[in-house]
């Protein structure tokens, strides 16, 4: 532990990447996610194969294997990217398909009777979907949002395979110094990720809780 | 969009105006495939000496050649799944104790093995227990994946009807054994395709195998790279074409099981008919459960029961 707090600088400058990554990535892949999913309920047939082959073949790949392209595929191309510049491209791509997914589930948990009962009193497609099925699914859909930033914070690990200097390159680089003190240095940063994810999981729980009463 | 019941049935005009905003939204797609493919080409991407080493058979089954990785990918992939079942009962068991003092302190530790990176607790297996690369990867994903099969059976435990524990008391079997015999097969069979999602997932994350230096695919296919770079045109964007058609076969082909797996299990299971003829009951499956399965990709940090759900 006392290597961890020798080097608070280090640790400090871990943080802020994955922080920095998970933060950006959200902001990108957020948006992008959801008109993923948009796309994919949409009535126009090739929005809505574009967004499926999009979202199976980025959910079918492995993270590592989008790094490899940002970080050594593009430069061959001409196209040299920042590490960290390269890192969000590649998780945001990754994430982009997971967020479209939780999405997408949400807006398909809001029960059908709802949709038919609204249509029924005589409300168009836009209050159908404004008054009864968006704000339901906005509900159901966070959890889940929520669950995949969790991933995504433990998912940007990844980056230090590819130079970027996240939370665990700082066990790494802290426990070849201090290899005596390995233990307690992995045992400092798996509880650095534990600070970030628990709370989120709880935040989970709670609105699962909160929410699955008032239907 | 037909029984969409969120808008009318299209009619002729509607109908017309969605065809044309599909084909042009078409066109527009593919001429940009076309300016892509176009861009690459003329970056020689499609020229033949950025391809040629696919022909050598050395290149496919050599010493350090891709079907070894490929080899080395899947046998990670198969000895850690079976490791993390294993592990998965055993956490089960201990997470659904009757003692507290046996539950809680588990309940913590699932939930730290569960928040932290995969790839944290591989250095630290590599680093503190200097195992190697290899069997670093297989026991991080052993210990990940088996706290994760671990909550998903325990989940599947709790939703079975009280009824079912009751019985297998009453009829004299020990506690342990009620889990072991009427629980456990139950809870796995109404998890099973929670169980196999999750699988898929441990296959993708063998390969960040790639950044602790076990040898599996994508190292080799990194190190092959930069072998035959010495000697010609440069074979990233081949190479990596190459590895994405592999996991995307193997991935979708299980993904496509998962999915027609928990379709025929959402169907309740009918038993024989009873002395009387009647029908017996249909063993029931966890809604939820069912729910999360429509996503066998998701990575599942999260299982339904107790308050939880969802994946991320």
């Amino acid at each position: 532990m006392q290597a961890l707090l020798e080097n608070w600088p280090l640790w400090l400058q871990g943080m802020w990447m994955t922080l920095l990554l998970t933060g950006a990535t959200t902001l990108f892949g957020l948006p992008i996610g959801i008109l993923l999913a948009g796309m994919r309920v949409s009535p126009v047939a090739a929005l809505r194969v574009v967004a499926t082959v999009w979202t199976e073949v980025a959910r079918n790949t492995p993270l590592t294997l989008v790094f490899f392209f940002t970080a050594f595929v593009l430069p061959k191309l001409g196209i040299i990217l920042d590490f960290q510049l390269g890192a969000i491209i590649a998780l945001t791509y990754y994430t982009s398909a997971f967020f479209a997914e939780a999405v997408r589930s949400g807006i398909n948990s809001v029960p059908i009777g709802q949709a038919e009962a609204s249509r029924s009193i005589g409300l168009t497609f836009s209050q159908t979907m404004g008054l009864v099925v968006l704000p339901q699914a906005f509900r159901s859909v966070l959890p889940p949002l929520i669950n995949v930033v969790i991933a995504l914070i433990k998912n940007s690990s990844v980056a230090m395979g590819f130079f970027v200097f996240v939370l665990v390159s700082v066990a790494h680089r802290l426990s070849n110094t201090y290899g005596d003190q390995a233990l307690q240095i992995f045992l400092g940063i798996a509880l650095s990720y534990l600070i970030l994810t628990v709370p989120l999981g709880q935040l989970v729980d709670h609105l699962e809780r909160k929410w699955s009463v008032q239907r | 969009m037909s029984g969409s019941v969120l808008f009318d049935a299209p009619g002729p005009n509607a109908i017309r105006r969605s065809r044309i905003l599909s084909i042009v939204f078409a066109v527009v797609a593919v001429a940009a495939l076309a300016l892509a493919a176009y861009q690459l080409w003329l970056g020689g991407a499609f020229y033949q000496d950025r391809w040629d080493i696919f022909q050598s058979p050395d290149l496919w089954f050599g010493a350090r050649g891709l079907m070894v990785g490929l080899r080395t990918t899947l046998t990670i992939a198969a000895i850690a799944a079976v490791g993390a079942l294993i592990l998965g009962v055993v956490f089960s068991i201990l997470r659904s104790a009757p003692s507290k003092w046996v539950r809680v302190p588990v309940t913590i530790v699932l939930e730290f093995f569960r928040g932290m990176p995969v790839l944290l607790m591989m250095l630290f297996i590599l680093i503190v227990f200097s195992t190697g690369a290899y069997w670093a990867v297989v026991w991080a994903l052993v210990v990940y994946n088996g706290a994760i099969i671990g909550e998903a059976l325990r989940a599947g435990m709790k939703s079975l009807p009280k009824g079912q524990r009751e019985s297998g008391l009453a009829i004299g079997l020990t506690p342990l054994r009620t889990t072991l015999e009427i629980e456990l097969p139950q809870a796995f069979r109404i998890m099973l395709p929670i169980i196999l999602a999750q699988l898929i997932v441990l296959l993708k994350d063998t390969s960040l195998g790639y950044i602790v230096g076990s040898p599996e695919i994508i190292r080799i296919g990194r190190q092959l790279v930069d072998f035959y770079d010495r000697q010609g045109g440069p074979y990233a964007l081949s190479m990596f074409f190459v590895m994405l058609a592999i996991f995307l076969a193997i991935n979708i082909t299980l993904s496509w099981l998962v999915r027609v797996l928990a379709r025929r299990m959402a169907q309740p299971r009918r038993g024989g008919p009873n002395l009387d003829g009647s029908k017996t009951e249909a063993i029931p499956l966890s809604t939820q459960a069912m729910r999360e399965v429509k996503d066998p990709q998701a990575e599942i940090t999260r299982l339904p029961g107790a308050g939880m759900g969802g994946q991320g």
